[in-house]
């Protein structure tokens, strides 16, 4: 316990419960994108497979539990990075020209709150505060029809799409891999993971608004 | 004063142990109540602090950078010697001692040199256990080279950066000390003068080069690796910090100035190209041994670019004159064959103050013969230097190159303990005269520094505390301290208030390089050396009349800094010329133009087969001569010739 | 080989100390030549400051060849200048157009705090050496040196990561003013070799330790470090000291030298 304790207490440590705790949630979040596409198979395949979910308590509960586990250390490591990256930095420069970050590292800190914002309202949406209760079909129909909800999943998917590829592509980093030689394929396999999940679940609110999928 | 080489006696091979045999120890349970003060941080005094940290001694090391790892041995590129013979070329620790005497143009001490020999084998082993990353054969065993000339390949290696590879090696040594507290590290802190006390070296006056102040720091002996004195010449390789304030200011207390006009021009730099140039840029000798040098052989040819001059027209010099070695001619005799065919007109590059003053130093050859990709893996780094530097790529149109002010052989007397003529002052690394007499070979700098370092100082240190044993204790408010306190703060006001202030240090820095480097450079003469004996005491009256520093001394000054270093060059300077005017004779480092034959020089083992040793009498111009013969009994002087 | 000559407007940061606001100050540099250095052309501006009577501007620098890591300034927000593996002292005017503005900042972290104008203190760099940064030798006890061969690969890496000059480059390029580049560099080089296997565990996590109370940030894997480092110093060895510290943290023995900090 000593042991664990020491690590987390130093930067490295905490970029590994970062990157633990975000490949839990990538899992997740994978698992969650595939089980979605049963959208395009009816209002029957997605309710059946809500309610199979809904039926299976322990591994309902164990995910649930596991997750708010990821997302809690998630938070409170990234939080307590942010405020010692902060301070470390002290005086910003007057001129700063960035010569390899990118968009997706750069928003890290904006992507976050923007996703767990999103995650509330998507939680209170589907699960906790329901339009109609058991109808899981009807209430993403209806949901994704009024284009201002639309909008809000669009948007969540966009920042969920950056932070996913940084977030990927970094969590091999700290954990420590990194070889000269299979750096380009770390580069495409968080391209290729990340531009999947978010072209997928950007096709659900689009593919209602455009009205392939109706009640 | 006397000049006492206390070399020990018998079999050359049997010395040094002799020597440690009868030596004095001191116990490990007193070391830690001696104080001993170390100045530099380079691979000398490095490696010295922390030797002498890690036998327990109380260590105070001072380095006017800001850490202690950025000394100027980090900019060595080549290699370091050693006589571990594992290329079975038939080298030994005789060999290299016997190539280090004649390279030095029997102008060194044998004991000392067959003592640096010996102990070289031993750095390579320190070094490789404290990690330094030198260059491996397929097999994992160490790689090795030949390097300026040498017949054996006893020249380690790690890229381009030996230097800074061993001097990481000593700096992580010291670390290991400022961490267990036996060494007190004090960066961005200025020796600016010595405390000397009944007749012993016993502490140093400091400045704070952060807050200005000015402290000084008592010790039972004091050290001096501070380095050589190359920037006396305003340009050369050496980095802009070096200066010779800490030697001087202990050769102005009774430290004897051993052979100032042994001064090495490193014939492989890259030539200077404007008025405004602040420093030189060495490219390491190794690029001789793929690169051809050579000229136009015509005058008109030398503002063509090099590629349109044909085969016929270009002047080989080096492999024209000397048939047998070519482009690997020793250091000075390449050096000043550059001078001679620049001052003929042949010259190539920008013109600077009217002359052309570089050469060619060509790789198509090599780059035919072993491809573009063997070269690249031999010299990448050095090309690719080039080309920032320069603007034009080595791969493609050959590199120019000019000699440059490298090392300086000369500097305070040392008997064999490498202690000076003050008691209690001992002086390590290219600071002192001892190891390469006239001139240095390549790859040898590094392998003295580390030997005074790590073997021979935290020996012959322990010797003196075991012969002295308790010093009377000398507090903060004695006289001798005082007045050394005082004097430093002096000298200070002084230079901040000169009567009609006009021009930078720098002003008056360039024009004394520019009368050490015409006269007093490679290729000396009587008349000129006279001359510059009549400008620099000239010159060094304007200075302390016009010199001009803003700000206060109670602040991070870099202009107070530099007047403080050009003050004591104007002083060497004198002394330099002096010892060129009385050493008649050409040897080493040292060209007197009268005494030649064939362009050869001509050693006169007669009347100067001695260690010029100057002592200070109070006025730069009168300094008193003392001499200590040199007598060879296992190389017997013979004429260099590398025809 | 040519030589042009250039106007250019430098906005300089001049800082009188730690607890100094500071402030930019702009001065002309006029008729500067392509083949200067950056710092000669500083040196430039600077005699003239002196002969108006006016400060210098006080910039760190030794060896100028680019090797022993004093110089360092942020020059339009790029830490050494705009050349890649390229220390200031060897960036030439060449690489700058007539005309141009030029903004000269110090290394700006909290772990360098200014010394005056573009001289930062990185004696944090030091003490994150003397944390640990060594393999722990007697003077004289080496045994001969071609008794443990290495593999040439495995000395080649430990020299690619041994080449950091420790300028602080990294530190000031990165947006958390983290030092991992350079710490993870000198764990790398050390722990790469047979000679730093004893301290191997122990050196990661005191290295790390210190690197953390000296107040620098951790690392979010931007990748500014390595684009800003003059000496190619690459990421993997951020990756590498990852892997040391979870190492050491999981095969820990009591009676270290780490548990008796």
């Amino acid at each position: 316990m000593q042991r664990a304790l020491t690590l987390h207490q130093t930067t490295i440590g905490k970029k590994v419960v970062m990157a633990l705790s975000g490949l839990i949630i990538v899992g997740f979040v994978i698992g969650h994108f595939l089980g979605n596409l049963n959208l395009y198979r009816g209002q029957e395949a997605l309710d059946d497979y809500a309610h199979l979910l809904q039926s299976l308590t322990p591994v309902l509960w164990g995910t649930r539990l596991l997750l708010l586990f990821a997302f809690g250390a998630h938070i409170v490591s990234a939080f307590s990075l942010w405020s010692r990256n902060m301070k470390a930095r002290g005086s910003r420069y007057k001129k700063h020209q960035d010569m390899a970050t990118d968009y997706a590292a750069r928003t890290m800190y904006w992507s976050g709150p923007i996703l767990l914002l999103f995650v509330v309202y998507h939680l209170l949406h589907f699960t906790i505060l329901p339009e109609h209760p058991g109808e899981v079909y009807r209430n993403v129909v209806e949901g994704f029809q009024n284009p201002w909800i639309a909008g809000v999943y669009i948007t969540g998917n966009i920042a969920l799409g950056f932070h996913l590829f940084h977030g990927i592509f970094s969590a091999a980093q700290t954990l420590g891999a990194n070889h000269p030689r299979y750096n380009a394929y770390r580069r495409d396999a968080a391209i290729a993971i990340s531009a999947a999940i978010t072209l997928g679940n950007l096709s659900f609110p689009i593919s209602v608004l455009a009205g392939f999928v109706t009640l | 004063m006397q000049l006492r080489s206390n070399e020990p006696t018998g079999p050359i091979e049997h010395r040094w142990e002799k020597h440690k045999e009868s030596s004095k120890l001191v116990a490990p349970a007193n070391r830690r109540k001696h104080t001993v003060i170390v100045v530099g941080s380079g691979l000398a005094g490095g490696a010295a602090a922390a030797s002498l940290g890690e036998m327990g001694y109380n260590v105070k090391c001072f380095c006017y950078q800001d850490s202690p790892r950025r000394a100027h041995s980090i900019a060595a590129q080549g290699g370091i010697n050693a006589a571990k013979n594992y290329q079975n070329d038939g080298d030994s620790v005789y060999r290299l001692f016997y190539d280090t005497v004649k390279g030095g143009d029997f102008r060194s001490r044998e004991s000392n040199v067959y003592r640096l020999a010996q102990l070289s084998v031993n750095i390579i082993d320190q070094a490789v256990a404290q990690g330094v990353p030198f260059a491996r054969e397929y097999g994992g065993l160490l790689a090795n080279r030949s390097f300026g000339g040498a017949q054996v390949s006893r020249t380690f290696y790690a890229r381009g950066q030996t230097g800074q590879q061993l001097l990481l090696g000593a700096y992580q040594a010291l670390c290991r000390q400022i961490e267990e507290g036996t060494v007190e590290m004090m960066p961005r802190t200025e020796m600016l003068d010595l405390i000397v006390h009944d007749g012993r070296a016993r502490g140093i006056v400091t400045r704070c080069m952060k807050t200005g102040k000015i402290s000084p720091h008592i010790a039972d002996m004091v050290v001096l690796c501070t380095g050589g004195y190359g920037n006396v010449f305003y340009l050369s390789t050496n980095a802009k910090g070096c200066n010779c304030m800490a030697v001087w200011r202990a050769h102005r207390h009774g430290a004897a100035f051993a052979n100032p006009c042994y001064t090495q021009i490193h014939p492989t730099c890259i030539p200077q190209s404007g008025s405004y140039q602040s420093k030189l840029t060495l490219m390491s000798e190794s690029l001789r041994n793929d690169g051809r040098v050579w000229v136009p052989r015509k005058k008109e040819d030398v503002t063509k670019r090099p590629e349109d001059i044909p085969e016929e027209d270009r002047y080989y010099y080096l492999e024209e004159r000397y048939p047998a070695f070519g482009n690997l001619v020793p250091r000075d005799v390449a050096s000043r064959n550059a001078l001679y065919v620049t001052s003929e007109g042949l010259g190539v590059g920008l013109e600077v103050d009217g002359e052309r003053r570089g050469v060619y130093l060509d790789f198509s050859d090599a780059i035919n013969r072993l491809g573009e990709e063997t070269i690249r893996e031999r010299y990448g780094n050095l090309f690719d230097m080039y080309e920032r530097i320069a603007g034009d790529s080595p791969y493609k149109t050959p590199m120019r190159i000019y000699p440059a002010t490298h090392y300086t052989m000369g500097g305070l007397w040392v008997d064999y303990n490498l202690q000076t003529t003050i008691p209690g002052l001992f002086s390590g690394g290219e600071a002192n005269f001892s190891d390469h007499g006239a001139n240095r070979l390549g790859a040898s700098a590094l392998m003295q520094g580390l030997a005074d370092g790590y073997f021979v100082l935290p020996f012959t240190v322990g010797n003196y505390l075991g012969e002295v044993r308790t010093l009377p204790p000398l507090d903060e408010n004695h006289a001798d301290v005082t007045r050394a306190v005082r004097a430093v703060e002096e000298r200070i006001h002084k230079l901040m208030n000169a009567p009609e202030p006009k021009h930078a240090p720098e002003y008056f820095h360039r024009k004394l390089g520019r009368i050490i480097w015409t006269k007093c450079g490679m290729s000396r003469n009587k008349e000129g050396l006279e001359e510059a004996l009549r400008e620099i005491p000239k010159l060094r009256d304007q200075f302390w009349r016009e010199v001009k520093i803003v700000g206060s001394g109670a602040e991070l000054n870099q202009t107070l800094e530099r007047a403080g270093r050009v003050a004591d060059f104007f002083e060497l300077g004198e002394l330099m010329c002096i010892d060129a005017l009385q050493r008649e004779e050409s040897c080493g480092g040292h060209f007197r133009e009268e005494y030649e034959e064939n362009g050869e020089a001509l050693r006169d083992d007669e009347r100067f087969s001695h260690v010029s040793a100057w002592e200070w009498t109070g006025n730069p111009g009168e300094p008193r001569l003392h001499k200590e013969p040199l007598t060879f009994e296992y190389v017997k002087p013979s004429k260099r010739s590398y025809k | 080989m040519s030589e042009e000559l250039l106007n250019l407007t430098l906005h300089v940061w001049r800082q009188d100390g730690p607890n100094d606001a500071g402030r930019f100050e702009t001065h002309q540099a006029n008729g500067i030549s392509t083949h200067m250095s950056f710092l000669e052309m500083l040196d430039v501006v600077n005699e003239d400051l002196i002969e108006r009577d006016k400060s210098p501007i006080a910039f760190d620098h030794d060896c100028r060849e680019g090797i022993c890591g004093s110089c360092g300034m942020v020059v339009n927000g790029v830490a050494h200048g705009p050349q890649k593996l390229t220390t200031v002292c060897q960036l030439h005017m060449r690489q700058f157009d007539d005309g141009h503005e030029v903004w000269l900042e110090p290394w700006r972290a909290s772990g360098f705090p200014v010394v005056k104008d573009l001289v930062v203190d990185r004696s944090a760099l030091d003490r994150i050496i003397q944390a640990g940064g060594y393999i722990s030798i007697r003077t004289g006890s080496a045994s001969e040196a071609n008794e443990m061969p290495i593999a040439k690969a495995i000395a080649d890496q430990a020299m690619d990561a041994a080449e950091c000059i420790g300028c602080g480059a990294c530190v000031a390029a990165c947006p958390n003013a983290s030092a991992s580049l350079f710490t993870a560099a000198k764990i790398s080089h050390l722990s790469l070799l047979p000679q730093g296997q004893a301290e191997r565990q122990d050196r990661a996590r005191t290295m790390v330790a210190q690197m953390d109370a000296e107040g620098f940030g951790g690392c979010t894997n931007h990748g500014e470090c390595e684009a800003a480092c003059p000496k190619g110093v690459s990421l993997q060895w951020i990756a590498r000291m990852n892997r040391e510290l979870v190492r050491s943290m999981v095969r820990s023995d009591s009676g270290t030298k780490s548990g008796r900090r």
